[in-house]
């Protein structure tokens, strides 16, 4: 209790904060229904019109609610209404997209840690890389994979999660692959280990700590990722087609359910990378 | 003779410039020595006997172990090296830490674990292989580290001060089972220190050097016994072979 007391008073009190700011901003709609029917509006009877509108400017938390169960309960799953179905479809891509950004940060780390004139050529492309936004690369992205022949949405969705989250792969890799310090080393060296043999046995079981916890990083990375590539005109599937859905339709709560469906995921998966950390922690010998 | 130095010299570049941290050194180690270097920090010890491990290049000299190039002697395991710190592997058991080297020589496997409970056994730490190495006390740590130095039959084990970071109690305990290793297994050691009584205590013959640049003032044959009980440092012998050790010390100093 002593754990999640504090973590349910900012919780309590951040929907508190939202309940005050929904009945401000809807308060203008309410007023204006008022002034074309001539009538006055009282306080009490302003706080239920502020939260029960179709389409509020900020529908406040138990819209939000309702409206997400509805759309994990009150469909099929294979519905195009359902947010299962489309939190699926950005799970999916989330994964390939972090999968991909593994690869490419791992492996990049590899090349850097190996080689100096990697260090020296690839390093300062891949911070620049993360300067510019991903919202103007992902449609060029898109454009392209399409110029080149490659159909849906996977690949160019998968690339543009990669983008953003190969980076906190390649920055913790490169630190954890250098952990080793100089005594490590020359102890290999006395035992005319090889090369492959000082990765294979020190470098890579010692940057595992740092490789884990850029994985919360990096997976949390991959699905913003996948939501933008959702995001651009044309995606019909997933919760970043969904929030486009909501936001050109007027329809704010389809929006706001697409957005918390989102972060349930995003902390599921964070979770879930946390799970497996401490898996292969306990595998490793570390302190209970 | 197992390790022979004919006017070693080393010469480190640094931004300051040149640093001579060998100079002139002659030495020879025969078989089943127990060598002591002894000397403050600069003084060249540590890095002699890197060079005897071919972790160092010495700039010009002759430096022979088992007749080989360092290189060459490094290729054909002719030592164990044990540093200060135990460098053990978080991740791998006891007896994992131990068996990496042998790992790394491609052992079999039945191999790798006969010599991990051979040399455990060695080190008195039959049965802790299957411990973690933060489940051990530091002095276990640094034993486990000597295991692994032991467990590919080394005739040579170079040691760089590896009781250094440990109390005076778990020190003298680990100072007298190296006698009794050494004693049961007939190895050359090499032995970093800059402990007068752990010198003395341990030698056959103690090698004295001076900083500035990095060079040996004595060189001592000890007379005292092979067998040496704890007791045997507050004899008239050991007593007198630590002022000698004391003079070279201060001698070396005095060019400051």
């Amino acid at each position: 209790m002593r754990r999640v007391g504090p973590i349910f008073a900012v919780l309590a009190a951040l929907l508190a904060l939202w309940y005050l700011a929904a009945i401000w901003m809807n308060a203008t709609w309410v007023y204006d229904q008022a002034q074309r029917s001539g009538v006055e509006v009282t306080l009490a009877e302003l706080i239920p019109a502020a939260m029960a509108q179709d389409r509020p400017l900020l529908p406040p938390p138990h819209q939000v609610a309702a409206k997400l169960w509805e759309g994990v309960t009150a469909q099929a799953i294979t519905s195009k209404r359902s947010l299962i179905y489309h939190g699926f479809i950005t799970f999916r891509g989330t994964m390939a997209g972090f999968a991909l950004g593994i690869l490419l940060g791992v492996g990049l780390a590899m090349a850097i840690v190996r080689f100096r004139v990697v260090d020296k050529s690839v390093m300062p492309w891949a911070i620049i890389s993360q300067t510019i936004p991903i919202v103007a690369i992902a449609p060029m992205i898109l454009v392209v994979a399409n110029q080149l022949g490659i159909q849906g949405r996977e690949v160019p969705k998968a690339i543009i999660a990669s983008y953003l989250s190969f980076f906190p792969v390649l920055v913790s890799m490169v630190k954890g692959l250098r952990a080793p310090d100089q005594m490590q080393l020359d102890l290999l060296k006395t035992w005319g280990a090889s090369e492959g043999e000082t990765f294979r046995k020190l470098r890579l079981p010692a940057s595992m700590p740092y490789f884990f916890a850029s994985l919360k990083v990096a997976v949390a990375a991959a699905l913003v990722g996948t939501i933008v590539g959702e995001l651009p005109t044309g995606a019909v599937e997933g919760l970043g087609a969904r929030m486009l859905l909501g936001s050109q339709y007027g329809e704010p709560l389809i929006t706001w359910a697409a957005l918390f469906a989102s972060a349930i995921l995003a902390g599921a998966l964070i979770l879930a990378v946390g799970l497996v950390e401490r898996l292969a922690a306990v595998k490793m010998g570390v302190r209970a | 003779m197992v390790v022979e130095a004919k006017n070693l010299n080393l010469v480190f570049e640094t931004a300051d410039g040149p640093v001579q941290a060998l100079k002139d050194v002659n030495l020879s180690i025969s078989k089943g020595e127990l060598v002591s270097f002894i000397g403050p920090s600069g003084c060249g010890k540590t890095t002699f006997l890197r060079c005897i491990a071919a972790l160092e290049r010495p700039t010009s000299g002759q430096l022979t172990v088992n007749g080989m190039t360092p290189d060459e002697a490094r290729k054909k395991r002719a030592y164990g090296y044990v540093f200060q710190a135990a460098g053990l592997y978080p991740w791998r058991t006891i007896a994992g830490n131990i068996r990496l080297p042998l790992e790394i020589m491609e052992f079999s496997k039945t191999e790798q674990a006969e010599r991990v409970e051979r040399v455990l056994e060695l080190v008195e730490l039959k049965g802790f292989g299957g411990k973690f190495p933060w489940q051990l006390s530091g002095g276990m740590q640094q034993r486990a580290s000597i295991a692994r130095a032991l467990a590919f039959d080394a005739d040579i084990l170079l040691m760089d001060e590896p009781f250094g970071a440990l109390d005076e109690i778990v020190r003298d305990r680990l100072n007298e089972e190296l006698l009794k290793l050494w004693a049961r297994t007939g190895k050359t050691i090499g032995f970093v220190t800059h402990s007068i009584p752990e010198a003395v205590y341990l030698s056959t013959k103690i090698v004295v050097m001076s900083p500035r640049p990095g060079r040996i003032t004595d060189i001592i044959d000890s007379p005292l016994p092979k067998e040496r009980p704890l007791e045997i440092r507050d004899s008239r012998e050991f007593i007198e072979i630590s002022h000698r050790v004391r003079e070279g010390l201060r001698a070396g100093h005095a060019d400051d």
